[in-house]
């Protein structure tokens, strides 16, 4: 409660926002004082983007003030918000995928020095932080993880006031997550207060001391996390009980229904991984769950699964009793196969298209909703109706457009439509990250429902404590090297951490590891 | 000051239609300014180049006459558009349409047998789709892109019509004419209204515009195209060929040009001559997005570009202008759109030069 006495460092009095239809922000208050590692709590809707994007000057309050130690001031832009001492890491990246990452910080930072001064100053902050990151490579070769890294050294290197986390550690190994962790609090101590989002409660329990919980665009209580439970924190943002994940008794071990041999594959771009002799059995009603840090072969992996790359042989993958090495990604549709891609937008759904039409996206295969060519509307318009009514899309109905929804609605669409084929092998990238807690349950239940009914289910994933979850049996992607996989009773977090280490225990191991990679 | 756009979060759906008007209207007041400048009274003009053709029934012959090669080319740019393939040489399918619709019509004419025109007309449609095949070869290929291996080829075209009509395909009672013999009567295209040059053409033209309408909206082939052209990433998740939808859309949009250009030389003009198009492959870009690149717009897009061209012989006959008047009414068109169209997806702000340390100048 210091921060009453000392101005706070930012000061928030009854800021209100309301978009066309929607009140994202309802007489919201709240103080962070300096040095104070705030928490941000609430669902995906929540209003927690608005407040954020209001404090970052994107978007601008209807109502209220904001007080910037003690002074009133009208962030008119991100540049203003800046000048402040007000540092920002978005949960989806501003960066320019054509752009080294040096190129892409120096932009951000409307620096006058050379890119090679840079270069060096990115070097020592990484190397300070543990936080790996090669100045001189492209975005656009980055995987997600690698994306954030940037972000957040970006935001290190304006020495900010400030700073504030959108959902950091979903794409970090517990270690760095906790490295993570050390450089907030070493932030904090040197005076730096931090505005931190997450949904992950055992975290903000571990290194927040003060919590705003919002639900539906109001503050709807404030605790001391320290003190407060994860199951009252939880109720809190959810306004009830919380649901509970069910996880059905394992069927008896089924047969295999992805079976990949001795799987290389070179890089196809200069930064990428080499896949190395990969092999492992997925069987019928289990969910193998592959872990790793992203950048590890994980997007190459999964592309030649799907049949977005080629492999080399066809007996390289099968999928149930078909080498399909060298099929594409229809031809292995037809076979029973389903992927959740990583990332949603552009990828998984078009944007500027009716969630019925991203429901044909993949589905147009199956259950009548293409007939000689011609697109069976009504039907698509029911498929994916199905599909808003059974995993609760919070969307205005099927002919709403992909990007009007949030991204873990976006996500709950996507995995249904996948399930909803039917498939016999599923493949899931990431399939929880950046979401709400109500939608990873669905998810997690949806994945599991699945597997119970039979089919096999291949998990890649970043976040460990899921991964333990929900699979059966959980394998390391480390390199492009697949670790032999390890019955989930067997093995244990501390374990597979290493594992994931084995090429990320710091960063200098890590870009030797992309050196190696060449 | 220093002048920025910055992207609106939600530009208005109703602006996307009402741009195209906009611009017409803005190219009205500005080719008013034009004729008053050029000494003309601006009412005079306009009347000449907007009312008067569409008094007479000659004159709406006229201009769907002149509107059917224009729907013809700027449907099939338009569906390409949907998928970012950008075929900006329907001039040269176009001429490639004709010599090779116009050779047949030269070799099979004058037996009199049926077969002879649908023959003559898939000839100009192959001829189109082969011109166009070209870039699709090249694109796919060597990734060459399709912009300027289209608009190369269009001239490559023009001299190849210029070389037939000055050369081998001469006619030799035509008193050393560059021009063809006249296309025998059974190969030309039977007039829909007698008394004009209306030819049947003009019914397959319009029946383009539902056609194209269903194939984007309603096929699986056009949710490829837009799938592309809207998400290539998630089209190749989806396992849908961008090679293929290339191929689609350059041999869609090329024989449809193809079928533009036969149905210009064996319906009004009855022979080959070294210019055979005053630009409609080119003024087909414009129509297709004045049209937004949807089929219906497209109509009327055509239509009005139609009504420009045939307002622009008017006042070369009636007021002494030059025909580049044609030409710089179709550009204002072009730029008020464009104009428009940034207006609607941006706003325009006037920022300081300099940045002024937020410290002190923010303060409310």
């Amino acid at each position: 409660m210091d921060a009453r006495v000392a101005p706070a460092r930012l000061r928030l009095a009854n800021i209100s926002k309301a978009y066309a239809a929607v009140v994202a922000n309802r007489d919201i208050s709240l103080g962070i004082g300096p040095g104070e590692i705030h928490a941000l709590l609430g669902e995906n809707g929540a209003g927690k983007s608005t407040l954020v994007k209001i404090i970052y000057g994107v978007v601008h309050p209807d109502e209220g003030g904001i007080f910037w130690e003690g002074d009133a001031v009208a962030i008119a832009d991100p540049n203003a918000a800046r000048a402040l001492g007000i540092g920002m890491v978005f949960q989806h990246f501003s960066l320019f995928e054509s752009l080294t990452v040096a190129e892409n910080i120096a932009l951000g930072l409307g620096a006058q020095e050379s890119i090679a001064a840079l270069t060096l100053r990115i070097g020592e902050i990484s190397r300070r932080y543990g936080l790996a990151v090669e100045p001189t490579r492209h975005v656009h070769h980055l995987s997600v993880g690698e994306r954030q890294r940037v972000e957040i050294v970006r935001c290190l290197l304006q020495s900010p006031r400030l700073l504030i986390m959108d959902e950091p550690t979903s794409v970090l190994t517990p270690q760095e997550a906790q490295g993570l962790f050390d450089v907030l609090r070493r932030l904090a101590s040197e005076g730096c207060s931090i505005l931190y989002i997450s949904h992950k409660l055992e975290e903000i329990k571990a290194l927040c001391e003060h919590a705003t919980v919002l639900r539906g665009g109001r503050v709807v209580g404030e605790c001391d996390p320290r003190i407060a439970s994860e199951q009252q924190m939880a109720e809190m943002m959810i306004g009830g009980a919380l649901p509970v994940a069910h996880r059905p008794a394992p069927a008896a071990e089924g047969k295999p229904c992805l079976i990949v041999d001795r799987l290389s594959l070179p890089a196809d771009e200069p930064f990428g991984t080499h896949l190395r002799d990969i092999a492992f059995t997925l069987r019928a009603g289990e969910i193998l769950g592959i872990a790793g840090v992203a950048g590890n072969g994980q997007k190459e992996l999964l592309h030649v699964l799907a049949g977005e790359r080629l492999a080399p042989s066809a007996a390289a993958i099968r999928v149930i009793d078909t080498a399909a090495g060298r099929l594409g990604p229809t031809a292995r549709r037809r076979l029973g196969l389903a992927f959740i891609p990583e990332e949603r937008l552009g990828r998984g759904a078009v944007a500027e298209f009716a969630l019925a039409e991203n429901a044909l996206l993949t589905a147009w295969q199956h259950g009548g909703l293409v007939r000689g060519g011609l697109i069976r509307f009504a039907a698509v318009q029911r498929y994916a109706a199905d599909i808003i009514a059974r995993f609760r899309v919070v969307a205005a109905g099927t002919e709403a457009r992909g990007d009007s929804l949030s991204g873990g609605n976006m996500q709950k669409f996507i995995v249904g439509r996948e399930v909803g084929t039917s498939p016999r092998v599923l493949l899931a990238a990431h399939p929880t990250w950046g979401v709400d807690i109500g939608a990873a349950l669905a998810i997690r239940q949806a994945l599991m429902d699945l597997a119970a009914g039979g089919a096999g289910v291949l998990v890649v994933s970043e976040d460990l404590a899921e991964l333990f979850e929900i699979s059966d049996r959980i394998a390391v992607l480390s390199g492009g090297r697949l670790s032999p996989p390890r019955r989930t009773h067997d093995t244990t977090v501390e374990e597979v951490g290493l594992l994931m280490g084995g090429h990320t225990a710091g960063p200098a191991a890590a870009m030797a590891g992309v050196a190696h990679a060449h | 000051m220093r002048i920025s756009l910055q992207a609106r979060a939600r530009p208005a759906r109703a602006m996307v239609w009402l741009s195209p008007l906009l611009a017409a209207v803005l190219s009205v007041i500005g080719v008013s300014i034009l004729f008053a400048l050029l000494g003309r009274n601006p009412l005079v003009a306009l009347d000449t180049l907007f009312i008067a053709p569409l008094q007479s029934s000659e004159g709406l012959a006229e201009l769907a006459l002149k509107a059917t090669p224009l729907l013809l080319c700027a449907i099939g740019i338009a569906i390409g558009c949907r998928a970012e393939v950008w075929n900006i040489g329907a001039e040269g399918q176009f001429t490639l349409g004709a010599i090779t619709g116009g050779g047949a019509a030269l070799v099979l004419g004058g037996g009199g047998q049926w077969w002879v025109l649908p023959v003559v007309v898939l000839a100009g449609i192959a001829g189109g789709m082969a011109w166009a095949a070209i870039p699709a070869l090249l694109k796919t290929r060597f990734n060459a892109h399709e912009i300027l291996t289209t608009l190369m080829l269009s001239y490559v075209a023009i001299q190849l019509l210029g070389y037939l009509v000055h050369g081998p395909w001469k006619d030799p009672e035509g008193y050393s004419f560059p021009q063809t013999r006249q296309f025998a009567p059974d190969t030309l295209l039977p007039l829909l209204i007698e008394g004009t040059r209306l030819h049947v053409g003009v019914l397959l033209a319009l029946l383009t515009v539902p056609l194209g309408s269903i194939l984007l909206g309603r096929t699986m082939i056009g949710f490829r195209i837009r799938t592309v052209g809207a998400a290539p990433g998630a089209a190749r998740y989806a396992g849908f060929s961008r090679e293929r939808v290339v191929w689609i859309c350059l041999l869609l949009s090329g024989g449809l040009a193809g079928l533009a250009g036969i149905f210009e030389v064996a319906g009004p003009d009855g022979q080959l001559t070294p210019v055979i198009s005053p630009g409609y492959g080119f003024a087909a870009i414009i129509v297709a997005f004045l049209g937004r690149l949807n089929p219906f717009g497209i109509l009327f897009a055509s239509l009005l570009m139609a009504l420009i061209y045939l307002g622009g012989e008017g006042l070369q006959v009636s007021l002494q202008l030059p025909i580049a008047v044609t030409g710089t009414v179709q550009g204002m068109l072009l730029f008020f759109l464009l104009a428009a169209d940034v207006l609607i997806n941006y706003r325009v702000r006037l920022l300081p030069a300099r940045r002024v340390p937020a410290g002190d100048a923010r303060h409310a």
